[in-house]
């Protein structure tokens, strides 16, 4: 009985612990939903809208019914009589929207008919023999001159296409009516300014994009009244509530499975219409069916994000000191409010404090709606968009006050001392320390050398420039007062017989690795071999509640929940193990889980092992007083706050002179998220965020012409980064934990892609300001870049 | 859709014979057909590489190879790689650098690299990913797959 020869266990959280779900990645074993086969199961396919905007004059799906192999073929007013129109997850008044169009189209790749076949190749067939004939309608494709008088409308009790307009925040606002009630503030610091900054800019429509497209596998079971409905999405237990509600089920009667998922970053939180409608066709013809997206669905059909117009005027003093910023939001929302659509651009609204002491901030929000695919969260969503607006008007000032755009910043920080730091727009600042993240990323950068490179590099004739931004972001999502879904966690932790641990979370990783981190919190927890742990995820017939992965949230709160269950399930089985050591007269305060025993802090020779103490859990005899059997606790974890990470991103971009073409030279990210568990997780959560950062200021851009067609709906149109066109980024971190969870983790998934948008930019704009440019709109094509460049040359306007 | 064409096809060194419609894909013929699901399909325009196998050892897109056009022929999957329990260099390469998040790339990544290092066995940084750039990854920011080709390399050359 005593653990003198036992091998102690290192601890695990800090440490770089290679990922336990690889396996069965890196060997193709794992299971995708578009891996799943039912016997008889039926896919579908969609017949999608091929124009952006009319009203539905014929459809007849009667050749595709009669085809060999096909089992069902609906109209959008057959499937309607099934299902009703879609919920959302916001307060905002929203038109209706149903899963496959009713009687009229309002963007291109919108379903107006659905088809159940034997097979993939049948189902495309048969949509493609529907006949759909329109009576074509005007298409809105820009937000702007949706507003306008004389343009054409979407939706009935909208007037002048607008979703959300005027809809005020920050400094003289009520908060309640989002109106701003007095201007007294604002008017002065104007009026004390010596400089004034002011640039209209977009930050442009996003295509998601994760690798795996979406899908849905669907069995309704007559006999038992029973869904069970296999999605990649983000959030099963979201889906399982919003799925039971369209089928008139209760959740009791529905079981949602999120299975391996290749990748969300935002797009696969709203449960979409395909999902319904498989449920429901499933219903309908007694199979289960399948449902796979392509990729060019995905362009048009998977919600797409960002696109908001922001003008931004920042009023300062000539020693670089804020006074006040304001600005003017239009969101171009799409054709539809999907479950988060009108939500996400208020938190662009809610972020233009940035990291500054800024004693004056307003915003006004307008949300449109037009042709076009509707928009949702992707990776960031809203924030990139607020702190691309406020990172490039700084520095937009720092430029016209002759400033190093590093000292400008650190002038106008909150400072450390100051937190809590409550914000303008009613958001309060968990933790921070923003000149200790610029100093790093300084040193990191070793700026001074970097801008004498640049000038060295201008005198030999080429296009170098340097930029630098800062981010703070809303993270850890959040108290249930300010997620429309509820912003707890669950967890729940079983020690089995025979001492092995199953723990099981709500949130739904899909490439985040919390099987890993989470693991490494209960090995330390109750000092057992990491692989004596499963973590298990992603089924609502598994995990009893939960919310879901989004936000960067699975860590700071899934993880929050895990441990107060782990807490709860620890001290259950010290008071078993203090039963059998009751000779020892051993209380289960004194003692401690040490490397698979549990013995007494400071007499280790007092123990029982792990696995001995679990066994008796489960056969106490006799029952200790006051315990009943087992080992399985849960715990619901709600945050009092948010959480705010933030970073400092420095960027060096060339620009070649006779292309346009843009290159990153180096990118130095300092990001500080708190405490972390395992840091090569997080290194890869920010290479990856940088990565589509960088795609959005470089690449990335959905297009639409005048008649709402779509000109980027495959990988051929629409660029992403690969992997010859980034440097090694360069990272660093800066530790600042938060006092919200008791990990002191604040989340680090979206942090890299919000940085740097504005970083590369900058630096871009820093490179082409000798020409005469203060401001290019993302991404930097070459082509614009080019005329930017020989427009001035033609000027005169070369340096 | 009636008619269908015999094939035989060695995969993974064991020879499959089916009789497939024409327009079968081989991505589809692999993953349906033969349940060998560890190959993606990511685009329909042979732009993500989430597909690559090799065919007669050179790596392909097999999104965009018929499966009528294997018939004969030698096809290696992710799923054929590892040696019983013994990983391939690469996939312990992957999984030490950790060089993949959601995984549905990898696959992939992983044949393609593999392609890339029997043409070049110790290929620098800018190489690998001039060799990796027919594949598209929305997660790692590439960064950690670099790694993973550059460690899978060093453990594949010759002592
Ligand atoms: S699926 Fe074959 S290249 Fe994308
Ligand atoms: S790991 Fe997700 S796409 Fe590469």
């Amino acid at each position: 009985m005593t653990s003198a020869n036992a091998p102690l266990l290192p601890k695990l959280i800090g440490e770089r612990v290679k990922r336990r779900e690889d396996p069965r990645l890196i060997r193709g074993l794992a299971t995708y939903v578009d891996d799943l086969k039912l016997p008889g199961m039926l896919h579908l396919a969609f017949r999608r809208a091929d124009i952006a905007h009319g009203v539905i004059r014929r459809i007849d799906v009667s050749a595709a019914a009669a085809m060999e192999g096909v089992e069902l073929a609906l109209t959008g007013a057959e499937l309607a009589e099934h299902l009703g129109p879609m919920p959302i997850g916001t307060p905002f008044p929203a038109p209706d929207h149903y899963s496959v169009a009713v009687d009229r189209v309002r963007y291109v790749g919108e379903p107006v008919a659905v088809v159940a076949a034997a097979d993939r190749y049948l189902a495309r067939d048969a949509a493609d023999a529907i006949e759909v004939e329109y009576d074509e309608l005007p298409a809105v494709v820009d937000p702007e001159a949706a507003m306008a008088d004389g343009s054409a409308t979407l939706h009935e009790g909208f007037a002048r296409n607008v979703a959300v307009g005027g809809y005020q925040g920050g400094t003289g606002v009520n908060a309640e009516t989002a109106q701003a009630e007095d201007d007294s503030a604002m008017d002065a610091a104007f009026a004390e300014a010596d400089v004034v900054i002011s640039q209209c800019m977009l930050n442009q429509r996003l295509a998601p994009n994760a690798m795996e497209p979406r899908g849905v596998v669907a069995r309704y079971e007559a006999g038992s009244d029973y869904l069970t409905i296999w999605s990649a999405t983000q959030n099963p237990h979201i889906l399982r509530t919003l799925a039971a509600g369209m089928l008139g089920l209760g959740e009791h009667q529905v079981r949602a499975i999120a299975p391996e998922v290749g990748g969300g970053f935002g797009c696969k939180i709203n449960i979409y219409g395909e999902e319904y409608a498989a449920a429901a066709l499933s219903r309908l013809t007694g199979a289960p069916v399948k449902w796979i997206e392509d990729r060019t669905e995905a362009f048009l059909a998977t919600t797409h994000g960002r696109d908001i117009l922001g003008d931004v005027e920042i009023a300062a003093k000539r020693d670089g000191t804020i006074l006040a910023l304001r600005a003017q939001l239009l969101a171009d929302i799409g054709a539809y409010e999907v479950l988060l659509t009108a939500l996400i651009p208020t938190l662009t609204g809610m972020m233009m404090n940035g990291v500054y002491r800024i004693p004056v901030v307003r915003h006004e929000l307008t949300e449109v709606f037009t042709n076009k695919t509707p928009t949702d969260a992707y990776r960031g969503a809203g924030r990139p968009e607020g702190l691309y607006f406020v990172e490039r008007a700084v520095d937009m000032l720092a430029r016209e006050l002759d400033m190093d755009p590093a000292e400008l910043r650190r002038r106008n920080f909150i400072p450390a001392a100051e937190f809590p730091f409550p914000t303008q727009s009613g958001l309060v600042y968990d933790s921070g320390d923003y000149e200790a993240a610029l100093d790093t990323a300084l040193a990191a950068a070793d700026w001074e050398s970097l801008k004498a490179e640049r000038d060295a590099a201008r005198a030999e004739g080429r296009i170098v420039g340097v930029g630098m931004a800062f981010y703070v972001e809303v993270c850890g999502l959040g108290p249930s007062s300010v997620v429309p879904t509820g912003g707890w966690e669950h967890s729940g932790v079983t020690i089995e017989r025979g001492g092995k641990v199953t723990a099981t979370t709500g949130a739904s990783p899909h490439g985040q690795g919390n099987e890993t981190t989470f693991a490494q919190m209960l090995a330390d927890h109750f000092s057992v071999p990491i692989g004596d742990i499963a973590i298990l995820h992603g089924d609502t017939g598994v995990v009893k509640q939960g919310i879901g992965t989004f936000g960067s949230r699975s860590q700071a709160v899934g993880g929050a929940a895990l441990m107060l269950a782990a807490g709860r399930a620890g001290d259950k089985m010290k008071r078993f193990a203090a039963a059998l050591m009751a000779d020892h007269e051993a209380s289960p305060d004194d003692l401690v889980f040490e490397s698979g025993r549990i013995q007494v802090a400071g007499a280790p020779e007092v123990s029982r092992s792990f696995a001995e103490v679990a066994d008796f859990a489960y056969v106490p005899v006799p029952l200790p007083a006051g315990l009943e059997p087992g080992l399985s606790e849960e715990a619901f974890f709600e945050p009092e706050n948010n959480t705010y990470p933030f970073g400092c991103h420095i960027s060096m971009v060339e620009i070649d002179r006779d292309t346009g073409e843009p290159r990153l030279l180096r990118l130095i990210a300092v990001d500080d998220c708190g405490n972390v568990i395992n840091p090569l997780i997080v290194e890869g959560q920010v290479h990856g965020g940088l990565a589509q950062g960088i795609g959005q200021a470089m690449f990335e851009e959905v297009v639409y012409d005048e008649d709402g067609q779509p000109l980027t709906a495959s990988f051929m149109d629409y660029v992403m980064p690969r992997a010859a066109d980034l440097p090694a980024f360069e990272l660093e971190r800066t530790v600042t934990p938060t006092p919200v969870n008791p990990l002191g983790a604040k989340g680090v998934g979206e942090a890299g892609t919000i940085g740097s948008s504005p970083c590369v930019v900058n630096a871009a704009v820093d490179a082409l300001a000798p020409f005469g440019v203060r401001h290019v709109d993302m991404p930097l094509r070459p082509e614009r870049l080019w005329r930017l460049i020989h427009d001035r040359d033609q000027n005169g306007g070369q340096p | 859709m009636s008619e269908t064409v015999p094939i035989t096809v060695r995969v993974n060194g064991r020879e499959r014979t089916a009789a497939v419609a024409p327009r079968l894909l081989l991505v589809h013929f692999l993953r349906e057909s033969l349940n060998l699901t560890g190959t993606h399909v990511g685009c329909d325009t042979s732009q993500c590489g989430a597909c690559t196998v090799l065919l007669d050892g050179r790596s392909v897109k097999s999104c965009t190879v018929f499966a009528v056009q294997a018939d004969g022929e030698e096809v290696q999957t992710i799923e054929g790689l590892a040696a019983g329990d013994d990983l391939h260099p690469l996939q312990d390469g992957f999984w030490e650098e950790h060089g993949l998040q959601c995984g549905y790339c990898t696959p992939g990544m992983i044949m393609s690299a593999l392609n890339l290092l029997r043409e070049n066995p110790s290929p620098d940084d800018a190489r690998i990913r001039e060799g990796i750039s027919g594949n598209i990854c929305r997660c790692t920011g590439y960064q950690h797959i670099v790694n993973a080709i550059r460690n899978a390399a060093e453990r594949m050359a010759p002592a």
